[in-house]
C-alpha cells in the first residue's frame, strides 16, 4: 500500500526537523517547530522536489506556511501531472 | 519487497538495534539504508542516528569549515551522512555568505576561532571575476590579462594569509568554465577564449597551491563536466536562494568533498583485496574454463577489463592488490598467468588466498602477512552474500558496494573515497615492487641455514644521507607512522623538521637500503642533537620492512662515527617504551650502551665514544653521503 501524501510529507518533516513523525500535524509550522528555520525551509523544498519529482516556484515556496498547506500544495502539483 | 517497505524496515531495524545497544550492527543497517536511498530526508535520519552511536563505535572526529560565495548549506546534510557512513564524525562550520576574504585575512575571525582541521574555499567564477563571466567580449587583451593577474594574486594572498594563520588543510575549488560562453561557438575559435582565460587562472591556482603545504585544488570544472553542466545548474534556485546547484546534484558535490576528507583523516585503504569469478572476469573459471570466462576488449568481457584497469591505476597510487577468492588454486593461477584478456598479472598482487576457506579468515591472514591493520583493507567482491559475511565478521574492513551491473564495477572502484591520495612519495609509486621483492626474499631465506650466509647473499647496501628537500615528506611520514622499531616515537610534521634543521645542533639523517632483490627506498630516520660533549639521539626509527636485517646496526655505527668526528665523547639515547615498540627495546644494550638512568617514561642509555666505535656488520656496504642538510 502506498503511504498517503500526508504520511510522506510527515516523514520528510520528521527527518529534517528531528521530531517524531507523530508530532508533525497539519498545524506544524515555523512558529511552533524549532528546527524549521530558513535553511531548513530550503532543505524542505529540496527534499519535496526530490521525493515528488517536481519543481516549486518562488510563489509556491511562499505558500508552505504549515504542513497542511504543504500537503495541499503537493497534492495540487501531482494532479497537474509531470512538468 | 517494495523499496519503500524495505526502507521503512531498515529504519525500524536500525532504531531497534540502537535501543538494544547493538551499535556496530546498527551502523551497518544505517549504511545499507543510505545505499538504498541517498535522499536529503534519509541523510537527516542517518545523521541523527549516527549521532547517538558517536561514543559507541570507532569514528574519526574532524572539524571542517566551508567558506563560500554562494548557498551550499543544503549539501551539508549529505556530506555529514556520507562521512558517518565512512567512519568520520564531521563537525561543519559554514562561513557567512560571501565573507570568505575577511574570514581568511582576519586572524580573529570565526573561521580561526572554530579551529578547523580542514577548510574548503568555494568561490564562483562570476563572483570573483564578474567581468570574465559576464562581459568577456567587451574586454581588451590588456584588461583580460589584468584580470587574470588580479584574481591569481588574490588567490595567492588568501592562501599565504591562511597558511600564516592556520596549519589546517585547505581545499580550494578551482573556477568553473562557462557552459555557454558569451561569444557562443566563436569562443572556441579564439586563441584567448573566455574558457582559456579562466583556465589560466586555474593553472596559476594549481601552481600557488603546490608551493605551500597542505593546499589542495578541487577541479570544479571537471566535477561539473562529469555530471553535466545542464544537470548541475538550477537557474531557478540560483535566482531564488543564491543556490546554483540543482538539488539532485548536491550529493555529487558532497561525495567529491568526502574524497578529500578520506585521505585527510587517514580513512584510507592500503590494500584492495579482490575476488576472481564474476569480479576480475565474467563467469566461473572452474566451470566455464579458460575459453569460457568473459574477459577481453569487447562486450561483455570489456566490463571486467575496465575494472582491472581501475585496479591497476590503484597500484600506481601505492595501493597494494591481493586476491581473496574461492577457487581451485591451479585453475585460478592458470587464468591469472595466461588468459590473454588479463591486464593484471600475478606480479601485480602482493598476496593471494585462493582456497575454500571463509573470506574473513583469508582477509585476516592477508592483513597479517602484509603487516597492515584490517581497517586499511578494502574488499571488492561481486557476491552480496560474501560482502555481508565480511561486514558482520570484520566490521573494520572497508566493503565496497559493487552495483549489480558489471559495467559499473570500474566506476565503483574509481569513486571510492578510501582509494584517493593527496600526495604520492616515490615509495608509494614503487610499493607493489617492494612487496613482491620482499616475498622473493623470504622464499630465498628458507634455502639458507645460517642467517649470516643469507645476509651475505643479500648484498645489502645502506646509504645514510642528511635531509634533503626531496626526502622531507617521506622522513616526516616515517616519524608519523612508524610504531614498532621506534626508540622514542616522537612525531614530526614537515614544518617541524624544517624548523629543527635550522638549528645547527640538530641533524636529521635518512637511511636508504638496497639489496640484490631491489630497492627498499627510504626506510630509516635518525635525529641527533649535539649538547656540548654529548650527542643525543632524539629519534631513531626503522620501517617494519627492514627490521631484522642488521641495517639498524650500520645506521647506528655511522651516527657514532659522525659524532666522534665532531668531537663528541658520548652518544646518548632514550628508549621510551610504548605498547608497540618492543622490537626496539634491546637495541642500545645489544650495541654496548650502558644504562645511565631510568624514570617513569623510559631509560637513558650512553656509549663512551673514547672507548671505541660501534662496528657495522661486515656484510653491509655502508655509504655515508656527507652533503649539507640545509
Amino acid at each position: 500500500m502506498t503511504p498517503t501524501i500526508f504520511a510522506q510529507v510527515q516523514q520528510i518533516a520528521s527527518d529534517l526537523f528531528g521530531i517524531p513523525a507523530g508530532h508533525v500535524t497539519d498545524q506544524s509550522s515555523p512558529e511552533n517547530v524549532e528546527a524549521w528555520d530558513s535553511t531548513q525551509h530550503l532543505n524542505f523544498v529540496l527534499a519535496l522536489e526530490e521525493k515528488f519529482k517536481f519543481q516549486l516556484s518562488p510563489e509556491e515556496m511562499e505558500q508552505m506556511r504549515n504542513i497542511g498547506a504543504v500537503v495541499r500544495l503537493v497534492e495540487n502539483k501531482l494532479q497537474q501531472g509531470p512538468q | 519487497m517494495s523499496s519503500g517497505a524495505k526502507i521503512r524496515d531498515l529504519r525500524k531495524e536500525a532504531d531497534d538495534l540502537i535501543a538494544s545497544a547493538s551499535e556496530q550492527l546498527a551502523a551497518l543497517r544505517l549504511a545499507e539504508l543510505w545505499r538504498e536511498e541517498s535522499t536529503a530526508a534519509t541523510a537527516a535520519f542517518v545523521t541523527s542516528r549516527f549521532e547517538k552511536l558517536r561514543t559507541k563505535i570507532p569514528l574519526v572526529s574532524y572539524r571542517l569549515a566551508i567558506l563560500r560565495s554562494f548557498t551550499l548549506e543544503p549539501a551539508i546534510p549529505f556530506l555529514r551522512a556520507l562521512a558517518f557512513v565512512h567512519g568520520i564524525d564531521l563537525n561543519v562550520h559554514v562561513g557567512d555568505f560571501n565573507a570568505y576574504a575577511q574570514e581568511i585575512l582576519d586572524s580573529n575571525s570565526s573561521l580561526y576561532a572554530f579551529a578547523p582541521d580542514c577548510v574548503i574555499l568555494a568561490i564562483q567564477t562570476g563572483d570573483v571575476a564578474p567581468e570574465l563571466w559576464n562581459e568577456f567580449p567587451k574586454l581588451s587583451p590588456e584588461s583580460v590579462s589584468g584580470t587574470v593577474e588580479r584574481v591569481s594574486s588574490s588567490f595567492e594572498q588568501w592562501i599565504r594569509a591562511f597558511r600564516e594563520r592556520s596549519s589546517a588543510a585547505l581545499i580550494v575549488h578551482s573556477l568553473e568554465l562557462p557552459g555557454h560562453p558569451s561569444l557562443g561557438l566563436l569562443d572556441a575559435q579564439l586563441s584567448t577564449s573566455q574558457s582559456a582565460t579562466i583556465e589560466e587562472i586555474n593553472r596559476a591556482l594549481r601552481r600557488i597551491a603546490s608551493q605551500h603545504r597542505s593546499i589542495y585544488v578541487l577541479d570544479y570544472a571537471a566535477l561539473v563536466a562529469c555530471h553535466g553542466y545542464l544537470h548541475w545548474h538550477d537557474e531557478r534556485k540560483w535566482l531564488i536562494a543564491r543556490m546554483p546547484i540543482a538539488a539532485d546534484q548536491l550529493i555529487h558535490l558532497a561525495r567529491e568533498w568526502l574524497r578529500f576528507l578520506a585521505p585527510l583523516t587517514g580513512r584510507i585503504a592500503k590494500v584492495a583485496t579482490v575476488d576472481l569469478d564474476n569480479t576480475l572476469w565474467g563467469g566461473v573459471i572452474g566451470e566455464d574454463g579458460m575459453s569460457g570466462i568473459k574477459l577481453g576488449s569487447e562486450y561483455p568481457g570489456a566490463a571486467y577489463q575496465a575494472l582491472q584497469r581501475a585496479l591497476l591505476d590503484l597500484t600506481r597510487r601505492g595501493i597494494l592488490l591481493a586476491v581473496c577468492s574461492k577457487n581451485n588454486p591451479e585453475e585460478a593461477q592458470e587464468a591469472l598467468k595466461n588468459h590473454p584478456g588479463m591486464l593484471l598479472r600475478p606480479g601485480d598482487f602482493v598476496a593471494m588466498r585462493i582456497n575454500w576457506n571463509d573470506k574473513s579468515q583469508n582477509l585476516r591472514e592477508i592483513a597479517a602477512e602484509l603487516n597492515v591493520g584490517l581497517d586499511a583493507v578494502a574488499f571488492v567482491d561481486d557476491n552480496p552474500f560474501e560482502r555481508e559475511q565480511v561486514r558482520n565478521a570484520l566490521p573494520e574492513v572497508m566493503v565496497l558496494h559493487l552495483p549489480s551491473d558489471p559495467l559499473k564495477y570500474a566506476d565503483a572502484v574509481r569513486d571510492y573515497p578510501a582509494f584517493q591520495r593527496l600526495a604520492l612519495s616515490e615509495e608509494d609509486r614503487r610499493r607493489t615492487d617492494i612487496y613482491v621483492a620482499q616475498r622473493e626474499r623470504s622464499q630465498t631465506q628458507r634455502n639458507f641455514t645460517s642467517k649470516e650466509d643469507f645476509f651475505r647473499y643479500l648484498e645489502q647496501e645502506a646509504e645514510v644521507a642528511p635531509l634533503a628537500p626531496e626526502t622531507l615528506a617521506r622522513v616526516a611520514q616515517l616519524t608519523q607512522k612508524t610504531n614498532q622499531f621506534n626508540l622514542t616515537t616522537r612525531r614530526f610534521t614537515e614544518q617541524q623538521i624544517s624548523d629543527l634543521i635550522a638549528d645547527p645542533h640538530y641533524r636529521v639523517l635518512s637511511l636508504r637500503v638496497r639489496d640484490r632483490f631491489g630497492d627498499h627506498g627510504l626506510v630509516g630516520v635518525a635525529i641527533t642533537h649535539d649538547q656540548g660533549e654529548a650527542c643525543e639521539i632524539d629519534s631513531f626509527l626503522l620501517s617494519c620492512r627492514v627490521i631484522g636485517r642488521t641495517v639498524e646496526s650500520a645506521f647506528l655505527s655511522s651516527l657514532a662515527c659522525a659524532a666522534a668526528a665532531r668531537g663528541c665523547v658520548r652518544l646518548n639515547g632514550w628508549f621510551l617504551p610504548t605498547k608497540k615498540n618492543a622490537p626496539a627495546q634491546d637495541f642500545y644494550s645489544q650495541h654496548g650502551f650502558q644504562v645511565q638512568m631510568k624514570n617513569g617514561e623510559g631509560s637513558l642509555w650512553t656509549f663512551d665514544l673514547r672507548q671505541g666505535r660501534i662496528p657495522a656488520p661486515p656484510w653491509i656496504r655502508l655509504r655515508v653521503n656527507e652533503g649539507e642538510q640545509n
